[in-house]
């Protein structure tokens, strides 16, 4: 297969395969199974939003797919690599490259402006330190905060940090970001504007997101959402037209 | 940016816990340096006692004295090469709470037997020409803004001229340095001759014997020899090595060496409690900011290398100012010191052994909360929050 046709095979598949993924943890003497033979599709370029209650396995979900934790059983791929089957070193290069992380809680490092903080990624690229600046100047533009690149964390507001987390996530130019209730902490406005910014990252710049959420509001910015509940997927709501809930 | 500006960042999060733990290690690779450079002095007559000379002195104590005509029987020893006496003095110039060094001997064999010693020639000959003259050491010269060619002065707390004065007159006449940072350049030289001829009391007497022996490797047997020529007489010797000598007279004082070795065994024990609590309290406190590391791509070995470099940028940065400060003092102290303890220095060698214990006290004290955070498992920390 020529490389033309393999790019086109992997465009074909879902960006994120789940196939069978049951993951238990130990509790005391008990094994509590989280995720029972799980299942889940998303396609290159969607926005899929997780809904369910606390508990459901949303998270758990969400650390595999971003390959912070390993299945019990089952198979998970990534723009068409199986990352069950990386060792932990392996895993987190994968991670620097393949995916950005969004926190509910942000957490930016305190002692570094906003600049330094979106940086932080390109530290485990091999590129000059002036290259370095220019992408962190340029994701912070994308996020609207060039004007607070020299900003410390506590010197933003809750949204700003957040924007700032955001740039984080995209300045390696990821092919997923998965968000954690990234709107958890911040008031009704503000969560808006930060929906708005990860529709436009996913309707501009082609970011496939994956973003779990308690908020049915923030869930409507999606192209599709899923419910969990008790470690299975509950019926899949069918995808919307792009545009969401405005 | 890159990793050292985070470690830098890292450590500058708290600065007043970064400043407290910084003075504890400066303070105490202060007293390491201040410390080491006390035994050094103590020890120096050790390291410059010359492995083929053998001092014999009275058997019971090096202040009862021993008559000159030892020195010739000694010389007729086999295995002895030549042989000089000498004796302590009690000099002290213009203030009497001022010891120094002054040792009535035969001059003209002093050459032979402290080869370590450089003198001008035509000094020399100036000095075995005048009785009154002495042979000075350099740094003390310097000190006392002597020059050849100078009369001055000096007393002696023990001995006084036959007509009662305690003040002997004597003219500097020689100059001599000495081969090595290690030399003892705080010591003066007079002719025995002249000190003898003009006491009151002791005549034909002196305080010890220095031999030098053909091979140093028969200095026991030698010795041995010595004190045997001398046994059931009225005065019968104890002859060692020039560093045993010089050993057991610093040991007078007690074992600087342990007592010193004690103290930095207490001081660094006590750091490395307080340093390690405090490198653990500073990884426990950001232990969701290590987990955000991990989760954008940091390793765990690199992460573990990062919080390691941290407790070794803050031991090498103390041991550094430390080992600096205590430079600066030893210097100081050693100009006031110089008649006590001539040899009150820092080496390279304490520099280097001060530098390394640095370096080592921030791997131990840096390794466990390293290691804690290569193994920290970023879903637990990012669920501890």
């Amino acid at each position: 297969m020529n490389d033309a046709a393999k790019q086109a095979g992997t465009d074909q598949r879902p960006i994120i395969e789940v196939s069978g993924v049951t993951k238990s943890f130990r509790k005391g003497r008990e094994q509590v199974e989280v995720l029972h033979q799980l299942d889940l599709n998303i396609e290159r370029g969607e926005f899929c939003a997780m809904m369910g209650p606390s508990g459901s396995g949303k998270t758990t979900l969400l650390n595999l797919i971003g390959g912070l934790d390993r299945p019990t059983a089952g198979q998970i791929a990534v723009s068409g690599q199986r990352i069950d089957q990386l060792t932990s070193r392996q895993l987190a290069k994968w991670r620097s490259n393949h995916v950005g992380f969004i926190f509910q809680f942000y957490n930016l490092m305190p002692v570094l402006t906003a600049q330094r903080n979106v940086e932080l990624p390109l530290l485990l690229k091999k590129m000059s330190g002036k290259e370095r600046s220019q992408r962190a100047r340029t994701a912070l533009e994308i996020v609207g905060l060039q004007d607070r690149a020299r900003h410390l964390p506590r010197e933003l507001s809750g949204g700003q940090e957040q924007r700032v987390a955001i740039a984080r996530a995209i300045v390696s130019d990821p092919d997923v970001l998965l968000a954690d209730e990234p709107t958890g902490d911040l008031d009704r406005e503000t969560a808006s504007e930060i929906l708005d910014l990860l529709k436009t990252l996913n309707q501009r710049h082609d970011k496939t997101i994956l973003m779990v959420t308690h908020d049915p509001v923030a869930a409507d910015y999606a192209s599709r959402t899923v419910h969990m509940d008790k470690g299975r997927l509950a019926d899949a709501v069918p995808m919307k037209s792009a545009g969401g809930a405005q | 940016m890159g990793t050292f500006h985070l470690i830098r960042k890292n450590l500058t999060r708290k600065k007043l816990r970064t400043t407290f733990t910084l003075l504890s290690i400066i303070i105490a690779f202060l007293l390491f340096a201040l410390l080491g450079g006390l035994s050094r002095a103590f020890s120096l007559g050790v390291e410059l006692a010359g492995a083929d000379r053998l001092v014999t002195m009275h058997r019971v104590s090096f202040i009862q004295p021993i008559p000159v005509s030892y020195v010739n029987r000694i010389q007729s020893i086999e295995g002895v090469e030549t042989a000089l006496h000498q004796t302590w003095f009690g000099a002290y110039y213009q203030d009497n709470r001022q010891q120094m060094g002054l040792f009535p001997t035969d001059l003209e064999t002093f050459r032979e037997v402290y080869p370590e010693y450089s003198i001008p020639d035509d000094q020399w000959q100036r000095l075995l020409n005048n009785q009154t003259g002495i042979l000075v050491g350099q740094a003390m010269a310097e000190d006392y803004d002597w020059e050849v060619g100078d009369r001055i002065p000096m007393f002696s707390s023990i001995f006084p001229q036959q007509d009662g004065s305690f003040s002997w007159d004597m003219d500097v006449e020689a100059i001599f340095t000495g081969s090595g940072n290690n030399a003892d350049e705080m010591q003066i030289f007079m002719h025995y001759d002249y000190f003898n001829e003009a006491r009151a009391f002791g005549t034909d007497t002196v305080g010890w014997i220095v031999t030098k022996i053909e091979d140093p490797d028969q200095a026991d047997q030698v010795a041995e020899a010595i004190d045997q020529r001398f046994a059931n007489s009225p005065t019968e010797t104890k002859s060692s090595t020039e560093a045993g000598w010089t050993a057991s007279f610093a040991a007078q004082i007690g074992n600087i060496g342990l007592m010193v070795q004690m103290v930095l065994g207490c001081v660094f024990f006590t750091l490395l409690l307080i340093t390690g609590n405090t490198m653990a309290q500073a990884v426990r406190e950001r232990t969701s900011e290590l987990a955000v590391l991990k989760t954008i791509g940091f390793s765990d070995r690199r992460v573990l290398w990062m919080v390691l470099g941290e407790s070794l940028l803050v031991a090498i940065i103390g041991g550094v100012i430390g080992l600096l400060l205590g430079y600066l003092f030893i210097q100081g102290a050693a100009n006031a010191l110089s008649q006590f303890l001539p040899g009150l220095a820092m080496s390279w060698d304490a520099a280097l052994i001060g530098l390394v214990l640095a370096a080592g006290l921030g791997v131990v004290t840096g390794i466990l909360p390293a290691w804690q955070a290569g193994r920290l498992k970023v879903i637990d920390a990012l669920a501890r929050g």
